[in-house]
């Protein structure tokens, strides 16, 4: 009779112990994966010595090709392998200026949509681009969220974390798109629904790089202005624009303001 | 020398024949006339011609990355889900003609269905978080606010251009079309071939309900 009551006693206190531990997990997953909050993890004006890194993001990879880009006549390139291209070029470009970066992909490989807002939302960037590109319209197109504007919360639902950035992905979507019209190149700004980017916890946009519009080139040829995408120059150009909006963005809307999630630049 | 006998079997056949010559053409008159009797010989009602209605289509750009108000007389039909597909693939044959400004094949064939459904007013509030901007989600339809599930085919989401622009472009010009003409529609859905799908063609997310809203995109603005 006693035994029977301290056993009962024992396996109450462990099952007791299981559920705290489990609440303690749940807790601990679920607050990984929202936003930031100004006053826990999130960068913040008070601290000015947080790392800025930013998250490059070429589309598609693997089996996902994406979209297929005429780069010289009756030539073709994949989508995905344009993006990482891109990538790596931008990367350098970060690089050689002192800035941290993190990739999605650094080959041709499959990366799924969730693992992208994963490695953007765990390195806790500044600043998040994702790359794609097509043969459809010209120029640069930026894009951002289409999701309402919300105000951070310490449960946010995953396919729509980037709603408490809105914010600041539309300031950082200003800043590139000041870097490109300034380098000369003819720029369209917009917003849509893209799971990636929609999941991310970071100030995010996402830059489709289209052929060069026509005002913009000597050749006028349809087929000149298709393979534009592949002109050196072209890229290059693109590159260091990127390369100089991510700068004025660690210069002035990042380093001066709050960057935590919904804060006004 | 013909027989008698063969003689008066070639005449009594003979008048058989002719006697029955005679009843089978009584009994033709007869089943004739039965068949006037039966059928309604008033004239036929005139099939009924829908009327022409002003439809506002907001028809995507690809140069401009814009959706421009175009307005169209059609002949449309009185049911609100055959309207709606009649409108729709009236959009998708713009953008089949040869001088489009969204060139993306299929046409009209591209829709299967669309279905109007009633949202609820919790689903209405709730959905607001993922709205389109420049789309509200406010009741003004009289008849409350409706859902509309767009059924596209896979081959028109096989042949559509991959890109964000591109993509986005046919999302939302659907969407606003819809709105512009049934103004209950606040909520767009998407399916291929009745089955959900991640993006249209890579790159637009149709796992969402798109809120169209009541106020569509002015003249030229970028989605």
């Amino acid at each position: 009779m006693w035994d029977g009551r301290v056993e009962t006693r024992k396996a109450r206190i462990c099952s007791f112990a299981l559920v705290l531990i489990a609440l303690f997990a749940g807790t601990a997953t679920i607050h990984a994966q929202a936003p930031p909050s100004p006053a826990s993890s999130g960068p913040a004006s008070s601290a000015p010595a947080t790392r800025f890194v930013v998250v490059l993001d070429a589309a598609h990879g693997g089996s996902d090709a994406g979209g297929s880009l005429a780069t010289q006549p009756g030539q073709t390139q994949a989508e995905k392998a344009y993006t990482l291209a891109l990538s790596v070029r931008l990367r350098s470009l970060l690089g050689a200026r002192g800035i941290a970066v993190v990739t999605t992909r650094e080959s041709d490989t499959a990366v799924d949509n969730n693992r992208r807002a994963e490695i953007a939302n765990h390195a806790n960037a500044a600043a998040c681009i994702s790359l794609h590109a097509t043969q459809v319209g010209s120029g640069v197109h930026i894009y951002t969220s289409s999701l309402t504007p919300a105000d951070p919360a310490r449960l946010t639902p995953w396919k729509t974390a980037q709603a408490a950035w809105i914010t600041r992905s539309l300031a950082l979507a200003g800043v590139v798109n000041s870097a490109l019209t300034h380098a000369g190149i003819a720029v369209t700004l917009g917003r849509t629904g893209l799971p990636a980017v929609d999941s991310m916890t970071c100030p995010a946009v996402a830059i489709e790089i289209a052929p060069k519009a026509a005002s913009d080139q000597d050749q006028t040829s349809n087929q000149a202005q298709a393979s534009s995408l592949d002109d050196p120059q072209y890229q290059a150009q693109i590159a260091q624009a990127l390369a100089a909006a991510v700068l004025e963005w660690r210069s002035t809307a990042w380093r001066d303001n709050d960057s935590s999630p919904g804060a006004q630049p | 020398m013909i027989p008698r006998y063969q003689t008066v079997l070639f005449f009594t056949l003979l008048i058989a024949s002719a006697v029955m010559g005679v009843v089978l053409w009584q009994l033709l008159d007869r089943a004739h006339q039965r068949r006037l009797q039966g059928e309604d010989s008033a004239p036929l009602p005139a099939p009924a011609i829908a009327p022409p209605i002003e439809t506002t289509f907001l028809v995507a750009n690809d140069r401009e990355n814009s959706l421009v108000r175009q307005t169209l007389t059609l002949p449309l039909p009185q049911s609100t889900n055959a309207r709606a597909k009649a409108i729709l693939g009236k959009l998708l044959d713009l953008y089949a003609a040869p001088n489009s400004t969204h060139p993306v094949p299929g046409g009209a064939a591209s829709i299967t269905g669309v279905f109007l459904l009633p949202v609820p007013a919790d689903a209405a509030s709730a959905g607001s978080s993922t709205a389109t901007p420049g789309f509200s989600t406010a009741n003004n339809a009289p008849g409350g606010d409706q859902l509309a599930v767009v059924n596209l085919t896979s081959a028109f989401v096989a042949s559509h251009p991959s890109g964000l622009e591109a993509e986005t472009l046919t999302v939302l010009s659907i969407c606003s079309t819809l709105h512009a003409n049934l103004a209950a529609v606040t909520q767009v859905r998407f399916l291929v071939d009745g089955q959900p799908r991640a993006t249209l063609a890579g790159h637009a997310d149709l796992t969402r309900n798109y809120m169209a809203a009541d106020s569509a995109p002015s003249d030229g603005a970028h989605p």
